[in-house]
């Protein structure tokens, strides 16, 4: 379980988090959402014990990461969004180094080296220098080195960032399999679409400030606002007008008469909409197509950036 | 008990540095270049001579100036390979994940500075040979070898220590590499600038006793930081004896030397452990 409470960080005047208040359950796959300069790396360097806040705290695991750093480490698995590697160091060395990093006995290690490497399709690649991987297979590396220590909690930021299709989907898929082994995973992503698959929760950030946190789908249905919807009848035109009209949850009806098409902007919920429909159907209203023109992630994306810099 | 006393930045630091080129190729210029020394050394001595043999009085001679030399190759060695410790971490975006690891920071900083030692050790041990040479034709006691290889060893470790500091507070490693030659600049070669700036000013008649003063602390510090000096003193004992004379303390050099190195070393490394984890407060 992770707590973020009051997490404050400023940088001389300038506020990069405010007063950010947060609460992720155990095994919870929460997906960070903002644009570039948001906070969300300065909020996953601070739970990795990069960066100390300047008020509040975090508590991972129960664990502050003001008071025991060196205890939350051993919580965490940390990939950065941009991270580096030893050029001369081969891929299971690179995983060796990073499990004796934790103490980790040598024995144990060669173990979990083997299991990770097969977790993240690289088994072929173990005696292959670091370096001369792919971008891809460098990111899935990465990933590997961040379970070496069997971390109950996983912050990815940004890791699929730089990666081609098929390289994004091998990564979702491993992340699939760590949310089926009941980690808990903070993942910050542009891929919107593809996270919002993954995730249980969504939290949006911006300007340093916790704007929407929940589940993908009320997230989306608190920031898509009204919802536009075509209602395409065989006949009864007046009669469905009149209807639609009555209802005040509606508004700015537009009618398309050759094509037998109604458009028109809802503010009600879903259960709301539901009840709209059946009225309508026992107004014997011939409706044989509804559709609702929803906004996916990615929209709702850029509209909360929008004139942000991304 | 092999796992505590184990650092996986020291095992991870050596396998790199002895898999490298450059480390191998370092090595082969420094024997190369002691090689040209006492190679060009033996045949001007002999030639000058006539006789084709060579005296233990020239053989100190020798050893003498390979000591100085090899402390000048060492203190020109060491910066290069310290002072991108940390900071070549940085550049190269593996220090983040290394500090998200359970490793403290001493280890790190201890890992990284006994790693570059460890090479400088073996540019010492590897030149041995070729020392070795001045013990065929006598002159030096082995308990000179192992005071000479002991000075090396402090210095060494206190300019890396420097080294390691300047990588850990700088963000480039140029800045870094700078700064540390800077100090290295200073300790090798102003402090003796200063030491003879001081050694004048005493002499000057002004000075109550007729031109030498009795008590001159300033310019026996300098001198005694200096390890040129400090290889004169250890070679030649009757140079210390007239360094106390001149300046009136009786302390031997090498006592404050011993000291100053260590004070460095132990204040460099303790800001560099306090600093590694700057943003994070109360890590060490």
């Amino acid at each position: 379980m992770i707590e973020i409470k009051g997490l404050t960080k400023k940088y001389g005047s300038f506020v990069a988090l405010d007063h950010f208040e947060l609460t992720i359950d155990e095994g919870v796959v929460c997906g960070f959402v903002g644009a570039n300069g948001a906070g969300k790396s300065t909020i996953f360097s601070i739970l990795a014990t990069l960066l100390s806040p300047s008020e509040g705290d975090a508590i991972i695991e129960g664990k502050s990461v003001r008071r025991e750093p060196a205890e939350v480490r051993k919580q965490i698995g940390y990939m950065p969004d941009f991270f580096g590697v030893y050029d001369q160091l081969k891929v299971e060395e690179y995983l060796d180094f990073y499990g004796a990093s934790y103490g980790i006995p040598s024995d144990k290690r060669k173990i979990l080296i083997h299991e990770l490497l097969e977790l993240v399709n690289l088994t072929e690649k173990r005696n292959e220098y670091v370096d001369l991987l792919s971008r891809g297979m460098k990111q899935r590396l990465c990933l590997a080195r961040s379970l070496i220590h069997d971390p109950k909690v996983l912050i990815l930021d940004e890791p699929a960032s730089g990666l081609d299709p098929r390289a994004r989907v091998e990564m979702r898929d491993i992340l699939k399999h760590l949310k089926s082994m009941g980690k808990t995973i903070l993942i910050s992503s542009h891929i919107l679409p593809e996270l919002s698959e993954m995730c249980d929760e969504i939290v949006v950030i911006d300007r340093g400030k916790l704007i929407a946190h929940g589940h993908v789908e009320t997230i989306q249905a608190q920031l898509q606002g009204d919802k536009h919807i075509k209602v395409k009848i065989l006949n009864k035109l007046n009669v469905a007008r009149a209807f639609f009209e009555e209802d005040p949850l509606i508004s700015g009806i537009d009618i398309q008469e050759d094509k037998n098409e109604i458009t028109f902007t809802y503010k009600g919920t879903n259960e709301q909409q539901v009840e709209l429909l059946r009225r309508a159907l026992q107004s014997n209203i011939p409706i044989f197509s509804l559709t609702v023109d929803e906004k996916d992630l990615e929209d709702v994306f850029m509209a909360i950036t929008k004139g942000a810099d991304i | 008990m092999m796992q505590r006393f184990s650092n996986p930045v020291l095992m991870k630091e050596l396998k790199l540095r002895f898999r490298a080129f450059k480390s191998f190729s370092g090595l082969m210029f420094y024997l190369f270049l002691l090689f040209i020394f006492v190679g060009g050394f033996l045949s001007v001595f002999t030639q000058f001579t006539g006789t084709g043999f060579f005296r233990p009085s020239e053989s100190f001679i020798m050893f003498s100036v390979i000591s100085v030399l090899q402390m000048a190759l060492v203190m020109f060695i060491t910066p290069g390979l310290t002072a991108g410790a940390i900071s070549s971490e940085r550049e190269r975006q593996t220090l983040n994940i290394l500090l998200t690891t359970t490793q403290s920071s001493t280890q790190i900083i201890i890992g990284k500075l006994l790693s570059s030692i460890a090479f400088l050790i073996l540019l010492l041990v590897a030149g041995l040979p070729l020392y070795s040479i001045v013990f065929l034709f006598g002159g030096v006691s082995p308990t000179q070898l192992i005071t000479i290889f002991l000075s090396y060893l402090l210095t060494v470790v206190a300019i890396g220590s420097i080294g390691i500091m300047f990588s850990t507070i700088t963000k480039k490693t140029i800045v870094s590499m700078i700064a540390t030659y800077g100090a290295m600049i200073f300790l090798g070669a102003v402090t003796a600038f200063l030491f003879f700036v001081g050694f004048s000013l005493d002499r000057m008649p002004t000075s109550p006793v007729g031109g030498f003063s009795t008590n001159s602390p300033i310019t026996f510090f300098w001198a005694s930081i200096n390890p040129g000096a400090l290889m004169l003193t250890v070679l030649y004992p009757e140079l210390g004896t007239e360094l106390s004379n001149l300046t009136g303390i009786s302390m031997p050099n090498w006592v404050v030397y011993i000291i100053f190195y260590s004070l460095i070393t132990v204040v460099c490394l303790w800001i560099a452990i306090r600093k590694l984890r700057a943003n994070m407060k109360h890590s060490r």
